[in-house]
């Protein structure tokens, strides 16, 4: 990892009180996309306010690029106008009296006009809305907007970028094609881009890093693989889509196999998990997708799964094309079937059911 | 007809004065987070509220020689500003305050917070920022200000008549010589000056009305 000092990186340590809301976080996000994932509420645009200057931290410390613009221990707290930063708003926030080309140069208007004209010209070229020019922002579809309003903010080479949910609002094909146009400016200009969302299909689809918020605080980082498909936080199990957070104790520790088992909610059940960092007795929460628990009538055998549970259907809800089934197998567990699963299962309240599970599909959480 | 071009030259003035005087306060009264605000918004809107009697008098006794400001006036020009067209167009600013003002006002908090937050990213200073977005924007606001506060000054008497007195050339203007013409039982020149003082009132009105539904449908029309 590069230091707090790397010249192209953006290093933030924050606190900030408002009310009931408490932000409190400290990260370094390196050139590239960073999304900063989590659900509504959690600071994420605070966050970006703090670092574009429109919002002051009680306390922190925020480098952007080499350049110190916020410090409590220095006093230093630079102004909005002179952090260069590129800050994009769900709403593209283009200037509704002025034309795409007027819109873009607003923030070189202090370039000569030769030089201004051809950074326009080139940037708007470079996001495919060259011939757009002369339009007004009423007139712009908003895929359109959107790709204007990049242009205007990295047409002044910006050291961060900052993105609050800018694309929440397009379809995919649309969305990618923009992230290809920010990715193909940003391979020449290597600046650190946080981007906002709430939305799990983005990160997967965007991110080198993620780092997942929840009520002000960051409560994981990693790829977007590291932090979805194995949270090691109970909370952030839930925001990635684990609906299984089951609370149990390790009675038995495999080093040898690299396997743990663990009770759970003291039950006589107990289900296998990877070793994780646990100590015999520990109590410890396992987070299981719905999705990747299996439903068998009769006991299975000869499966490679290590898990297989004996339990009876408690109730059965349908959700769209899901059916969402919860199992009493000494713990509750949610497990999502098809609608034809659930039909040519005769599936219903009170059936005994096994439940099998593969130990790679258990993730001990903190 | 020199009651009419006194009147005219008067609102010109007052509105002019004004746009100048009101639109640091408008700024200050929509984007300032302190929270006393709400009591020189109360002082700024005082003039909609009080009868003309009533701070026509208390203008009356600042400006007269023994007040503060007449005191300090005299001194400087030889001659006390009550009963003058100095006067009057200083008593017309106080009285038609609020009517420029407010619209500005509601003009500049309208404006999208974020188009504000953009154009400070973008490394606008403050000015840029009020004279490139916000005024622009504003234009119906700055519109309706100029246009009320021109059309209310045009039409006051109440502080006329308590600052200004009735002083043919000076001070006094067409509402008072309505007035004077009526107690004169002059109906036909009564009848004459307030038809005119109504026709420019409605087209300086319907000029408005008419000009800030094009500005605003120009930047939101597809």
């Amino acid at each position: 990892m590069v230091s707090a000092l790397a010249p192209r990186s953006l290093s933030v340590r924050a606190r900030l009180q408002r009310g009931e809301f408490h932000l409190d976080v400290d990260f370094l996000a390196e050139p590239g996309i960073t999304i900063l994932f989590g659900p509504s509420g959690a600071g994420k645009s605070t966050l970006l306010d703090c670092i574009a200057g429109l919002v002051t931290p009680d306390e922190g410390e925020i480098f952007i690029g080499a350049r110190q613009a916020f410090s409590t221990k220095h006093s230093i707290n630079r102004s909005p106008q002179s952090r260069h930063v590129g800050y994009l708003f769900q709403s593209a926030a283009l200037f509704p009296h002025l034309t795409v080309k007027r819109n873009v140069e607003y923030g070189i208007l202090d370039l000569l006009v030769g030089p201004r004209e051809s950074a326009v010209r080139e940037i708007l070229q470079l996001f495919h809305v060259g011939n757009l020019a002369d339009r007004m922002p009423a007139q712009l579809s908003g895929g359109e907007a959107q790709r204007v309003a990049l242009a205007r903010s990295l047409v002044t080479n910006p050291s961060a970028l900052l993105l609050d949910e800018p694309l929440s609002a397009l379809d995919a094909g649309l969305k990618n094609s923009i992230i290809a146009d920010l990715r193909a400016w940003n391979a020449v200009h290597e600046i650190p881009i946080l981007y906002v969302t709430h939305d799990r299909a983005e990160v997967d689809a965007l991110g080198e890093r993620v780092i997942t918020m929840d009520q002000g605080k960051i409560i994981q980082q990693g790829t977007p693989r590291e932090v979805l498909d194995a949270p090691r936080h109970p909370r952030l199990a839930q925001i990635a889509g684990f609906e299984n957070v089951l609370e149990g104790t390790v009675n038995e520790i495999r080093l040898d196999n690299g396997v743990m088992r663990v009770a759970l909610g003291g039950s006589t059940t107990s289900i296998e998990v990877p070793l994780a960092h646990a100590k015999m007795g520990d109590t410890v929460r396992v987070a299981i997708r719905a999705g990747d628990i299996l439903l068998a009538l009769e006991r299975p055998v000869g499966v490679s799964a290590r898990n297989i549970l004996h339990g009876a259907i408690d109730s059965l809800e349908q959700r769209s094309a899901t059916v969402v089934c919860r199992v009493n197998a000494g713990a509750l567990f949610e497990v999502h079937v098809t609608l034809g699963a659930a039909r040519d299962l005769h599936l219903q309240p009170g059936r005994e059911v096994w439940l099998v599970l593969k130990t790679y599909s258990c993730h001990v959480v903190a | 007809m020199t009651e009419l071009l006194l009147s005219f030259r008067l609102a010109f003035l007052v509105t002019a004065i004004l746009l100048v005087l009101a639109t640091p306060l408008a700024y200050w009264l929509a984007f300032s987070k302190l929270r006393a605000k709400f009591l020189i918004e109360a002082v700024v809107a005082l003039p909609l509220v009080l009868p003309p009697t009533v701070l026509g008098f208390y203008l009356l006794i600042a400006m007269g020689p023994r007040g503060p400001f007449g005191k300090l006036w005299l001194a400087l020009f030889g001659h006390t500003l009550a009963f003058t067209f100095t006067g009057l167009v200083i008593a017309s600013v106080f009285y038609s305050l609020p009517f420029c003002v407010q619209p500005l006002v509601a003009s500049f908090e309208k404006i999208d917070p974020k188009l504000l937050a953009a154009s400070q990213v973008l490394g606008a200073a403050r000015e840029r920022t009020f004279f490139r977005i916000i005024l622009p924007l504003s234009l119906p606001g700055v519109i309706t200000a100029a246009v009320f506060t021109f059309a209310h000054t045009l039409g006051e008497f109440g502080v006329v008549l308590m600052v200004g007195g009735n002083l043919p050339g000076a001070t006094r203007t067409v509402s008072i010589s309505i007035y004077d013409h009526v107690q004169s039982i002059e109906y036909a020149a009564a009848n004459q000056l307030a038809l005119t003082l109504l026709a420019i009132s409605f087209v300086l009105l319907a000029l408005v009305y008419g000009v800030n539904r094009r500005v605003g449908v120009q930047w939101l029309a597809r």
